[in-house]
């Protein structure tokens, strides 16, 4: 079958070191990682990654207030998309626009919220707040775009766990290929932090990141890796088919030629390096490209113990003769932003396209040798000739695989 | 507690659930709905929060004594002097 091609021709984002693509990407390269202690109901301090965008940019006070974190995110997020893409937005037919957000959960916050609330009232559901519904459907942050921006096209979430940055992308690919669509916001989100249950859970599986200085909490394939920072954050793209983006005199950031999302079918939680490994295979076999051709591999790699020695196993199992394949990883700096992880991680290095540099997995002390992998960027970050091929990779819980393949646009 | 008083606390829950409206020239006795951006879910905003700030309970079928100041004045004075 001949498909359209796809290519990405704006980002919105907001990380927790940086609520722009060039913020972002340069405190990627200058190593600045922002992670804060923050103050946990019922766990006290913990780690995590907040964002820090101007939310009245593109809502009014009322419109945060009835609405998600998420939803804000989200709608942040889609506007500056939508500005980066050029797009005459205005003027463009919003039936034709579709709405495909990650998220690795949504409704978490806003019930745990409602029930400290009613706690105050002795749990009495005469205080229980009409807007928990809306607040809570699985395709609150998506709708909230479609509200704020007026898209009367079809909207909603892809749960994913933390695969869903990518997932979200591949569901705009699909549709804008089935002509279901002309243009698409997709990526991910996430709200993480506002809830303890996250956090507790991760703690009471002993995943739960603690380091006395935050910001090197979140350090992926070092020895004393011990656990998950989660952060908050968000990042959409726009997409549209290559034909329509051509035609409107578009800047295209990327083409997006490849991808898999596959399943464990092993594990609630322990990762599967064997399906994992499937899951990149078929994402290049996808593209049509030898694995030696992929220039950089985006890790998913969370800090955990275990996780990312399964990663650099299914890494390594696939790349073992590919001597110019380069690897890094982004959660050093941000975290674990969770819905939005691959979708940030992924925009963070779509600049080394036209840089031709790799940005360091930082806050390595002491490589841990079962995380060893040929040409892991480590602390600094890396030159090359030049970038042409990436491949992204997302995982998440219950044994959720992505990988994505892009493809750097040359006129 | 005045007429007066009952309208102040009610434009206070305006301002905490409508930021973004100017309050400070409401016309008592034309419907709120005429003249800020308030919807159903504000006004069950309203509702919720008589509730949980004041002990006040307004039934459902009272909501549209909840239309204006002058209104609202006259259903809930009696209820915050009970």
């Amino acid at each position: 079958m001949n498909r359209p091609r796809i290519v990405i021709t704006g980002v919105g984002l907001t990380s927790p070191n940086g609520n722009s693509i060039s913020e972002f990407r340069d405190n990627l390269l200058r190593g600045v990682a922002n992670i804060q202690e923050i103050d946990m109901r019922y766990m006290g301090k913990v780690p995590a990654g907040v964002c820090d965008f101007e939310a009245t940019k593109y809502q009014s006070r009322k419109e945060l207030r009835v609405g998600t974190r998420a939803g804000s995110i989200a709608i942040y997020c889609a506007s500056e998309a939508i500005a980066n893409s050029a797009i005459d937005f205005p003027n463009y037919d919003k039936d034709r626009i579709g709405v495909y957000i990650g998220t690795t959960e949504h409704g978490n916050v806003e019930t745990e919220n409602e029930i400290y609330n009613i706690s105050k009232f002795d749990y009495d559901t005469r205080y229980w707040t009409h807007h928990h519904n809306p607040r809570t459907v699985a395709n609150n942050p998506a709708g909230e775009i479609t509200i704020n921006l007026g898209i009367t096209g079809p909207h909603y979430t892809i749960g994913a766990a933390c695969a869903a940055g990518n997932a979200g992308l591949i569901q705009a690919v699909q549709m804008l290929q089935l002509n279901e669509v002309d243009f698409a916001l997709a990526g991910g989100v996430s709200e993480s932090i506002q809830t303890f249950g996250i956090f507790a859970g991760f703690k009471s599986q002993g995943a739960l990141a603690k380091h006395d200085d935050p910001n090197k909490a979140s350090r992926p394939f070092d020895i004393s890796r011990n656990g998950i920072v989660v952060s908050e954050g968000g990042c959409l793209f726009t997409l549209e088919r290559l034909d329509d983006a051509l035609e409107r005199g578009a800047s295209i950031i990327a083409e997006i030629i490849g991808y898999c999302m596959n399943s464990d079918a092993s594990d609630y939680v322990l990762p599967n390096p064997e399906r994992q490994s499937e899951c990149m295979l078929k994402a290049v076999r996808s593209s049509g490209l030898a694995l030696s051709d992929i220039d950089l591999i985006s890790t998913h790699a969370t800090s955990t113990p275990q996780g990312d020695i399964q990663e650099c196993k299914a890494i390594r199992e696939v790349f073992q003769n590919c001597p110019s394949t380069y690897i890094n990883n982004s959660k050093g700096f941000i975290g674990h932003a969770m819905g939005a992880a691959g979708a940030l991680e992924l925009a963070g290095n779509l600049p080394s396209f036209r840089d031709n540099t790799i940005h360091p997995t930082i806050n390595i002390d002491t490589l841990d040798e079962e995380c060893t992998l040929n040409n892991l960027v480590i602390n600094h970050p890396l030159k090359v000739d030049s970038i042409k091929y990436i491949l992204n990779n997302s995982f998440g819980m219950l044994g959720i695989n992505s990988a994505l393949v892009l493809k750097k646009y040359d006129e | 507690m005045t007429e007066e008083q009952v309208k102040q606390i009610v434009i206070d829950i305006i301002n905490e659930i409508a930021p973004d409206e100017d309050t400070s020239n409401l016309k008592s006795e034309v419907n709120l709905r005429d003249q800020m951006d308030l919807d159903s879910m504000d006004f069950l905003d309203i509702v919720m929060e008589l509730r949980k700030q004041h002990g006040i309970e307004v039934p459902e079928e009272d909501y549209p004594k909840l239309a204006s100041l002058d209104s609202c004045a006259d259903y809930l004075t009696p209820k915050f002097n009970s």
